[in-house]
């Protein structure tokens, strides 16, 4: 009798091991196809593109060319605005990164009124929508004559990073060991250096994690950048998206476009997987 | 933060105990410290607070004060309340879709060796940008079912269970044998004898459109006691080159062709035409008219139109689910690696089948990240605006508004500031009671 039951539960073991597998490829499947119909369309000249789908390249790979990516290469439009990314992305991240961990530095070991209610009041930004600031935030900008300029663009990015910036990085830091920041002290390490050689280093996962979240965050934006920004300081997010109204035309355009603007968040995301994910898991609700 | 005590364990711990900085720091310092982050904090997210607050109140050009006219426009201007409309869609099915199959997939996934390659591929999708995965999508949904892949995928299942018609424009020519029957069907003017030839002559099919099996015609050949003939395109290109009602060499066949032998109103007898156009009935069509049956006709199955005003909200609700399943199954995956195993097998030990054990012991276990999962993409759907301006067409665009796009339009191409305000402030009126949540149960640990 228990043979028979073992022998039965196996073979459904089985079976059922087989159809999970099969259903967890079609699954992956499911969600590998979008990326590469994107990939091959980018590799397809526009006549072909125009008369068949991307899926003939597997029965015709001679259609495959980089034609697209080196004429996209050309267009002044694109790299410009590629350039403008690195522009903005770079500066907001590192921005956040530093004036977050002086402030959450101070918030988790230096002592003034009112400490925590200032921390709790940072807390409760964090789910601030960024549609409430953007038309504020316009009026202000075009009074101070930094509308549509790259700086405008940064400085938006880095006050709606902070919050959730001094939100990981105070508790990450409040759980530095007390001996080492006293033993620090204790050797005569000044205020900034003690910032500097021992809580920064300290600091380094949650930093790394803020750092790829908030890189990736403004490298992808595309709201903040499409209101902030005008023709000269535009990031690739923008350049497309202005493609994307005559979709159709010019998809040699805008396959190579956006993959060319994908390939530093995927290259991102292999290299850090972990401090990408804890970074994407605490920062989602932004 | 809603997430991060369910991301891992990384509850966030009370500050030092001792009220007295370790570092004896000077309240000057401090402030220094503190300085950047309050000064951008105020002037980039506290002050617009304030600000929208007091514009919402305020007419258009921002010089009268309007009461609450605004907030009225958002439940009667059309426009806001479509958006309204389909952010309740939104935040009803995103977050419970993305949810359940992020529960679905870290629960399998525990069960095969290549799990962590299958979580790659399904989080991927969270480093790329919402415009490229609106210009991946805009692909994904061509409605051309030769270029979109959904499209190709539908209309290919739908062929399989649906016949497809190979000839949907083909018809009569001049002087033809044949005639309309209704709905699309042709049938010979006159009934068909055993040991004649039947000649069954269409034309307007596109060379490209004829179906791969075609092969040149053969004229008809009569058989005793049998009904015999062809169907063929009766054209060859040039004017006045080929003769009519009669089978040219250049002329091919309609290979796969239903002929059915109609008497009474009754199908006696039925067949398919072979690749050079030659069919074959048996003798009890003798007196029969043949027909030409509507379903070879049919206009070919288009697929759906994915991005037309009916299909596009759930079109995009499929792309951001395709974006977000990945964050939900890494979070709900995290929760359930600190599942006591032992709590599992208890219960397959106690005789549970797998469901139960999944529906009894699983989910309840895992309620407190699901619920932080499904909270996190609430409030995220709620601000949605990337996907929905970069996958709908401006042709459907207004039949896919969201709010947050609504504001977009009224703030900066219609110069409605007063009402895309208000718009603004009912958002953030929506997060507050996330706000409240945060703050209460930061508080508890600070003060700890």
């Amino acid at each position: 009798m228990k043979a028979k039951q073992s022998l039965g539960s196996r073979l459904a073991e089985g079976v059922g091991g087989g159809l999970l597998r099969v259903f967890l490829i079609v699954v992956g499947l499911f969600w590998l196809v979008p990326t590469i119909g994107l990939l091959v369309s980018s590799l397809r000249a526009p006549e072909d593109i125009a008369a068949s789908g991307w899926w003939k390249v597997f029965t015709e790979p001679s259609q495959i060319t980089f034609d697209s990516y080196s004429k996209l290469l050309q267009n002044e439009d694109i790299t410009s605005s590629l350039l403008n990314t690195v522009w903005i992305t770079v500066p907001a991240t590192l921005l956040v990164v530093v004036i977050g961990s002086l402030a959450g530095y101070a918030f988790a070991w230096m002592e003034f009124p009112g400490r925590d209610w200032w921390f709790l009041g940072v807390v409760g930004l964090l789910v601030v929508p960024v549609q409430v600031a953007l038309i504020p935030i316009a009026e202000l900008f075009g009074k101070i004559g930094i509308f549509g300029s790259v700086l405008g663009v940064v400085l938006f990015h880095v006050g709606f990073g902070l919050p959730f910036a001094v939100f990981l990085l105070r508790n990450f830091f409040a759980e530095i060991p007390r001996e080492l920041l006293e033993a620090a002290r204790l050797d005569g390490a000044g205020e900034l250096r003690l910032f500097f050689r021992v809580v920064m280093p300290l600091g380094a996962p949650a930093i790394a994690a803020l750092g790829i979240f908030q890189f990736l965050w403004v490298w992808n934006d595309l709201l903040v950048a499409l209101i902030f920004s005008d023709s000269g300081s535009q990031p690739i997010t923008v350049a497309l998206q202005t493609q994307v109204r005559q979709f159709g035309n010019n998809i040699d355009v805008l396959a190579p476009g956006a993959f060319i603007s994908m390939v530093i968040p995927l290259a991102v995301f292999f290299a850090f997987q972990r401090q990408f994910v804890s970074g994407v898991m605490a920062g989602a609700v932004k | 933060m809603t997430s991060v005590s369910a991301a891992g364990g990384t509850k966030p711990p009370a500050a030092p105990k001792s009220r007295k900085s370790v570092t004896g720091t000077r309240r000057t310092v401090a402030a220094l410290f503190l300085l950047p982050a309050l000064v951008l904090l105020g002037a980039l997210v506290v002050y617009p607070i304030g600000y929208s607050v007091v514009r919402s109140f305020y007419d258009q050009s921002g010089d009268g004060f309007a009461g609450i006219d605004n907030y009225k426009a958002l439940f009667t201007d059309e426009g806001i309340r479509t958006a309204l409309k389909n952010n309740i869609i939104w935040v009803v099915f995103a977050p419970t879709i993305a949810t359940a199959l992020g529960l679905i997939f870290a629960v399998l996934t525990e069960r095969v060796r290549w799990g962590t390659a299958f979580k790659l591929v399904v989080f991927m999708p969270m480093a790329i940008s919402m415009l490229a995965a609106g210009i991946i999508f805009r692909l994904v949904y061509d409605q051309d079912p030769d270029k979109g892949v959904a499209n190709a995928v539908w209309v290919g299942v739908h062929d399989t269970f649906a016949q497809a018609s190979a000839f949907p424009k083909a018809h009569p020519g001049r002087e033809s044998p044949l005639k309309p029957a209704g709905g699309g069907a042709f049938i010979t003017t006159s009934p068909v004898r055993t040991g004649e030839a039947v000649s069954l002559p269409l034309v307007g099919v596109a060379p490209d459109q004829m179906p791969d099996g075609a092969k040149a015609a053969v004229a008809p050949k009569p058989e005793p006691d049998k009904v015999t003939g062809t169907t063929w395109q009766d054209f060859t290109r040039g004017k006045g080159v080929g003769a009519l009602n009669r089978v040219d060499p250049s002329e091919l066949g309609y290979a796969g062709m239903r002929v059915e032998a109609v008497k009474d109103g009754k199908v006696v007898a039925s067949t398919t035409a072979a690749g050079d156009g030659t069919f074959t009935l048996p003798a009890s069509a003798d007196g029969a008219r043949l027909r030409l049956p509507a379903n070879n006709f049919k206009e070919p199955y288009n697929g759906l139109d994915w991005l037309g005003p009916s299909l596009v909200t759930p079109a995009i609700i499929g792309s951001y689910i395709w974006m977000w399943a990945g964050f939900a199954m890494v979070l709900i995956a995290a929760g359930l690696a600190s599942v006591p195993r032992e709590l599992l097998e208890a219960a397959r030990v106690d005789g549970a089948s797998e469901w139960q054990v999944f529906r009894r012991v699983t989910v309840p276990l895992l309620a407190p990240v699901l619920a932080v999962v499904a909270v996190t993409l609430m409030i995220n759907v709620l601000k949605i605006f990337d996907l929905v301006f970069i996958i709908a067409p401006g042709s459907s665009q207004d039949d896919a508004n969201v709010l947050a796009l609504e504001l977009y339009r009224k703030g900066f191409s219609e110069d409605q500031p007063g009402i895309a305000s208000a718009i603004s402030v009912f958002l953030l009126l929506l997060v507050i009671p996330v706000m409240w949540f945060n703050v209460r149960r930061l508080r508890r640990e600070v003060r700890r």
